[in-house]
């Protein structure tokens, strides 16, 4: 992350000195925080790693050793493969649709309007929404008679699909409801962005003849493009672990068209008890953002190397 | 002309995109406010009948004020033990001398990087191994520290001026007597930010919650209401009242501290 700097305190040479001075003050503090961290974060991450290794159904004394065998089930079933192409599809959908929204309706926000904080409020309201109240409403909106927007369909003469219950339209359907609770984060993250932009940059672009659209491309893009990374990463994170909506909307149908990465994990974990097999899943969901993660460390890296 | 052509515009454009945006709670609220046999009426995106009785039915049908209290417990546990142990952890980064604290520090946020189900099922079976299964401890001890929150304080406390406490440690004051004397009282923007993430989180939070109860006497508001839908699918005025009912303490306590939230957004994200 962008933000995260460490700062050196001054007095590097009394440092070793009062090592020991602190320590059972700071044991004190930080034990809490050792304490959870420790028990419900490393170790499980790691022991997630070594049950992956086994074939286990959380029950029986016994767990058999398979090696990488769960790992070679997983990649010759055609389940796993679906599941990772809904993933993908609902995550690179959700961020680039909320990343363009996101980002015009900052720019037109970023003027001396009236209401600006009132819209920002609305724009808002979705991400703090509880997911799971949000995909009942959905799941209403999105009813194939009842629901409004076949309705609205229906009033400009359009029969809309029966969404949810149609293998073609249900994962469009998530994803809609997806990016209308991204939308207000990417918003609020761009609007603190742009805001930060000295309004010099454009007096000067208008005086070189630039006219809005150019000053777009040519300033108020390339500025953003720290915060568009951060927002692309954080938002596939986000959407790679999807599982709320899903679970409430469609439970991964119909027919496995929202089967995503963390559903499909979880009624192998807590429907079939395929604890090892189940783990081996959350390591491929690991290794996938930890791939988005290392890129974005790249990328921004290089795109700031020379300030 | 051209200028106010060009406000009319964004105005339209900005208003029909919040209009999405809020259409969906407008909605709820008012199919929540109808009767059920209004229901199939041509929709109106405002409420024309006041049945308050929608909200007693729902509120009545499944345990939800045990959802209620359950949650309430739940959130307001995570809220304190989240701030005070986050704070505490920050405040050992920000100011305390010791060997291996920046290493430390690194660790805490690299726990940021691993995604939740990797630690799911690891974290279920020592929840299940304790026998915390269908316990408050099983809701809020694998959630009392929050190493977004620890973040957050360690920059508000190296931003604030190092002399009082060194003053109080001349005259012999102990960490803890400085910490809970001097430094919270002055902290109290961002206890409130770290307080408003926490809450949300908490309030929302389903998967965790889902899989560590199983007695309906421990669900949660969220689970509740997703096994509320599996029963009542088709009642949409109940399902729009109970959906009503769990939004309410969300948007609230969004409101109340919106600044605080978004300030705490913006600037972890993004500036230095």
């Amino acid at each position: 992350m962008n933000g995260v700097r460490l700062q050196k305190t001054p007095s590097k040479a009394s440092r070793w000195g009062r090592t020991l001075g602190e320590w059972p003050a700071a044991l004190f503090f930080l034990l809490p925080t050792v304490a959870v961290l420790g028990t419900f974060n490393f170790y499980p991450a790691l022991y997630s790693l070594y049950l992956s290794l086994f074939e286990w159904n959380g029950l029986s004394p016994t767990r058999e050793f398979v090696g990488l065998a769960n790992y070679a089930r997983l990649l010759a079933s055609g389940e796993f493969w679906n599941s990772l192409r809904v993933t993908l599809l609902y995550a690179g959908g959700v961020t680039l649709l909320a990343l363009a929204l996101g980002m015009g309706v900052a720019v037109l926000l970023n003027q001396p309007i009236r209401g600006q904080a009132l819209y920002r409020v609305l724009y808002f309201l979705p991400v703090i929404t509880p997911t799971v109240a949000s995909g009942v409403v959905w799941k209403y909106l999105f009813d194939p008679t009842q629901g409004v927007v076949n309705r609205g369909l229906a009033g400009v003469g359009l029969e809309g699909p029966s969404w949810l219950s149609d293998p073609s339209w249900a994962l469009a359907a998530v994803v809609v409801v997806g990016v209308w609770k991204r939308v207000g984060f990417n918003l609020v993250v761009y609007l603190a962005a742009l805001q930060g932009i000295p309004r010099a940059y454009y007096e000067a672009a208008a005086l070189d003849g630039a006219g809005p659209w150019q000053q777009f491309r040519h300033l108020t893009l390339p500025l953003l493009a720290p915060t568009t990374f951060f927002l692309v990463v954080t938002a596939l994170i986000d959407a790679f672990q999807v599982f709320d909506l899903v679970y409430v909307m469609t439970s991964g149908g119909p027919l496995g068209s929202t089967d995503v990465l963390g559903y499909y994990l979880y009624r192998q974990a807590f429907r079939y008890s395929e604890l090892g097999f189940a783990s081996a899943v959350a390591y491929v969901m690991f290794a996938l953002i930890f791939a988005v993660t290392v890129i974005q460390f790249r990328l921004t890296r290089g795109g700031q190397g020379d300030g | 002309m051209a200028r106010s052509l060009k406000a009319v515009l964004t105005h339209l454009l900005l208003a029909s995109g919040a209009f999405l945006s809020a259409m969906p709670f407008l909605w709820m609220l008012t199919t929540a406010l109808k009767p059920e046999s209004a229901l199939y009426q041509p929709p109106l995106l405002f409420p024309t009948h006041f049945e308050w009785a929608n909200f007693v039915k729902a509120w009545q049908a499944a345990p939800f004020p045990r959802f209620f209290l359950n949650s309430a417990v739940m959130t307001v546990g995570i809220v304190l033990a989240q701030t005070l142990f986050s704070a505490m952890a920050g405040y050992a980064f920000a100011r305390m001398r010791f060997a291996g604290r920046d290493l430390l520090f690194f660790g805490v946020l690299g726990t940021m990087m691993i995604p939740f189900p990797v630690t799911l099922i690891p974290s279920f079976l020592v929840v299940n191994a304790l026998g915390w299964i269908d316990t408050y401890n099983a809701l809020i001890v694998p959630r009392a520290v929050s190493a977004f929150a620890i973040f957050l304080f360690r920059q508000f406390f190296l931003s604030l001026p190092r002399e009082l406490e060194e003053a109080a440690l001349m005259d012999g004051a102990g960490r803890l007597t400085i910490f809970f004397r001097i430094v919270l009282p002055l902290s109290t923007p961002v206890i409130a930010a770290s307080a408003i993430f926490s809450f949300l989180f908490a309030w929302n939070d389903f998967l965790w919650p889902l899989i560590v109860t199983n007695s309906p006497d421990m669900r949660t508001v969220q689970v509740g209401l997703a096994m509320f839908q599996g029963q009542y699918g088709v009642f949409w005025t109940l399902l729009s009242a109970a959906a009503t009912i769990v939004t309410l303490p969300a948007v609230l306590a969004f409101l109340a501290a919106q600044r605080q939230f978004i300030a705490g957004i913006t600037n972890t994200g993004l500036k230095e």
